[in-house]
């Protein structure tokens, strides 16, 4: 099996809200795992429990190792990267900086108190990958929206993260920089297991290899792109979405 | 409808990473050896005995001020309460130079004089080890850096932050204080003061009251290395990570709690090291100077200064010193006023204190030109 990471009967209760219920999860290498859903549906929540922002009920194994109940820090040195809604890079600090800051959890005490000479050659790599090359030395504030969002894969991409949670990563993004992403997310879904959190069907049409349907905390469907359309619950869900968004544009 | 995006974001066309002559390896040389040459030649030259005295008073409180703008400045910790840790590493030397003093009065295991006057014979057992200046050092560096690698663990593994912190900073100083005020074997509300030799120098000698004050100005040198160092090291860079988007340091696999420690804990010692120095120049060393209000003087310096570089700290805390003096010699009561007035002053129209007005001044011409230029 080249499963990275299996989640089973993962449960979040906010204060007898329970916004994740009983979820199953398994993320393989190579695949791009489109988690979709409505609003409230448990997508961001299910990532936040995953890596370890949220408690939660349940199991989640990466190679053999349970990781519920750790700490963020340790969660992230598992190789179990994440991305937020809104794009969180360190503004101040270029892009080069952060890309290095990324890849360096782990670190010797006494190479983190030396100045940085050189780049490690992963972040150059990695720099050209995300098309950020020419812009090292930029302070990753001024970056454009879409850039800064390649920037964060980068960053997860430097730190060795072969799973990948994506909140969002297209949020804001003109349709050729979509395009871009997508590739981009193929590209590394390598020997990685990518995925994505989104709302954009077209998107999600275009890019998934597998797809998971999350409703009010449970796992509706999941299947290829063709069978999580054709399935009639998951219809029901957007179209009655669909329907009642109709209704209150026209109330 | 949202307009066209990233048509005009605002900063592009600022040049990236501004690389100025003191950011250079030859640089950074000249600007320490400027720095020594005023130190170490123009000031004794220039200035009086008593004057000197003075500044070399205020490099200690510049001392303190350097590490503040690391833990501040870089990692976003606003230390009301360095108090404490100055105050420790002023109370440990004055407890040495008691135990001197009586020493060389009455012979070793002699009790110091102001205990005499209240009423203890016995030489309590913590004072004993101090009567060794090798043991003071040591505690001087280890016991508050020590106390702040602990303090920071309880607080920052928490995610104790922003305002919960400065608050819990600032209230430890107070109990310091009050702590203090209760010891009478520490000399209680009066402190400790009357000290007549340093190390086996008399302290009223000029000479040694020189020495002192190239002590305090070698001090200073060795801190802002230190510091500069701390800066442009990859710590320094994770430092600013931590303090812009801490949650996001922790997911890329870092304990971010042990990067802020670290920072805390060297400016606990620079001002401990401060506090230590600071007692041989003044001569006293009481609860009144290390309790709240000394901990927020030590603030204003850094602030006015501008916490986020590395000169801004020491030019801030020297000017707010000076400016006490020199102010408060000619109006007492106005100073106080005067002190707030320049606090809202800088946070309201300089956030970045002293050290941003150059830049400031800067984007405030390009802005104007370009108004112009487009007029």
């Amino acid at each position: 099996m080249n499963a990275a990471l299996t989640c089973k009967g993962i449960a979040v209760d906010f204060d007898g809200f329970k916004a994740v219920d009983g979820v199953d999860l398994e993320l393989n290498r190579g695949e791009v795992h489109f988690l979709i859903g409505p609003n409230g549906a448990g997508k961001t929540t299910l990532v936040d429990a995953i890596t370890g922002l949220a408690k939660y009920t349940g199991s989640v194994v990466k190679d053999g190792e349970e990781l519920r109940g750790r700490k963020v820090h340790h969660i992230a040195r598992r190789g179990i990267g994440r991305t937020f809604q809104t794009a969180a890079v360190f503004e101040n600090l270029t892009v080069a900086q952060n890309l290095d800051i990324a890849a360096g959890a782990g670190r010797s005490p006494w190479t983190l108190l030396r100045r940085r000479r050189h780049l490690p050659p992963h972040v150059v790599e990695t720099m050209e990958r995300i098309g950020l090359a020419d812009r090292a030395e930029t302070p990753a504030g001024v970056l454009a929206h879409g850039q800064k969002q390649w920037l964060e894969i980068g960053m997860l991409l430097v730190g060795d993260a072969d799973v990948l949670l994506l909140d969002e990563p297209i949020a804001g993004m003109g349709h050729d920089e979509r395009e871009t992403t997508g590739r981009l997310l193929h590209d590394i879904a390598e020997g990685r297991a990518v995925a994505v959190v989104e709302h954009d069907m077209d998107f999600m049409r275009a890019f998934a290899s597998r797809v998971t349907v999350l409703h009010a905390g449970t796992v509706l469907a999941s299947g290829s792109v063709d069978d999580v359309s054709n399935d009639p619950r998951v219809q029901e869900v957007y179209l009655g979405t669909a329907k009642e968004a109709a209704d209150a544009a026209s109330a | 409808m949202s307009p066209a995006p990233a048509a005009r974001l605002p900063g592009q066309e600022r040049p990236p990473m501004p690389r100025t002559f003191f950011s250079t390896r030859a640089g950074t040389w000249t600007g320490f050896a400027a720095a020594a040459v005023v130190l170490f030649g123009l000031a004794p030259l220039l200035l009086t005995g008593f004057r000197l005295g003075l500044l070399a008073q205020f490099l200690c409180y510049a001392i303190v001020a350097v590490g503040i703008g690391l833990a501040w400045g870089r990692g976003g910790m606003l230390t009301l309460g360095q108090g404490v840790f100055f105050g420790m590493g002023a109370y440990l030397m004055a407890m040495h130079l008691k135990m001197a003093d009586a020493e060389f009065r009455n012979g070793p295991g002699a009790v110091p004089d102001f205990m005499e006057l209240a009423g203890i014979r016995e030489l309590p057992a913590y004072w004993a080890p101090f009567a060794s200046p090798a043991f003071t050092i040591a505690m001087i560096l280890v016991l508050p850096t020590a106390f702040a690698i602990l303090l920071g663990l309880a607080v920052f593994k928490r995610r104790v932050k922003g305002a919960y912190f400065a608050i819990l900073s600032q209230a430890l100083a107070g109990a310091f204080a009050i702590l203090l005020i209760g010891q009478q074997s520490l000399g209680g509300f009066n402190g400790l003061s009357r000290f007549r030799y340093f190390f086996g120098f008399t302290l009223a000698d000029p000479v040694n009251q020189q020495m002192l004050y190239f002590i305090a100005a070698g001090v200073l040198l060795a801190v802002v290395a230190i510091a500069l160092q701390l800066r442009r090291s990859r710590y320094g860079e994770l430092l600013v990570a931590v303090r812009d988007a801490e949650e996001r340091v922790r997911f890329l696999g870092y304990d971010a709690a042990n990067v802020k420690v670290v920072a805390y804990a060297v400016a606990a010692l620079f001002a401990s090291v401060a506090g230590a120095v600071f007692v041989p120049i003044v001569g006293i060393i009481s609860p009144a100077s290390i309790g709240i209000v000394p901990s927020i003087m030590f603030i204003l310096g850094v602030a006015i200064g501008g916490r986020a570089s590395l000169v801004g700290p020491v030019v801030g805390a020297l000017a707010v010193a000076w400016a006490q003096t020199a102010l408060s010699e000619q109006f007492p009561s106005a100073w106080t006023y005067a002190q707030g007035l320049l606090f809202i002053a800088v946070i309201a129209l300089l956030p970045g204190g002293i050290a941003s007005v150059a830049g400031v001044a800067k984007r405030f011409q390009t802005k104007r030109t370009t108004v112009e230029a487009a007029a």
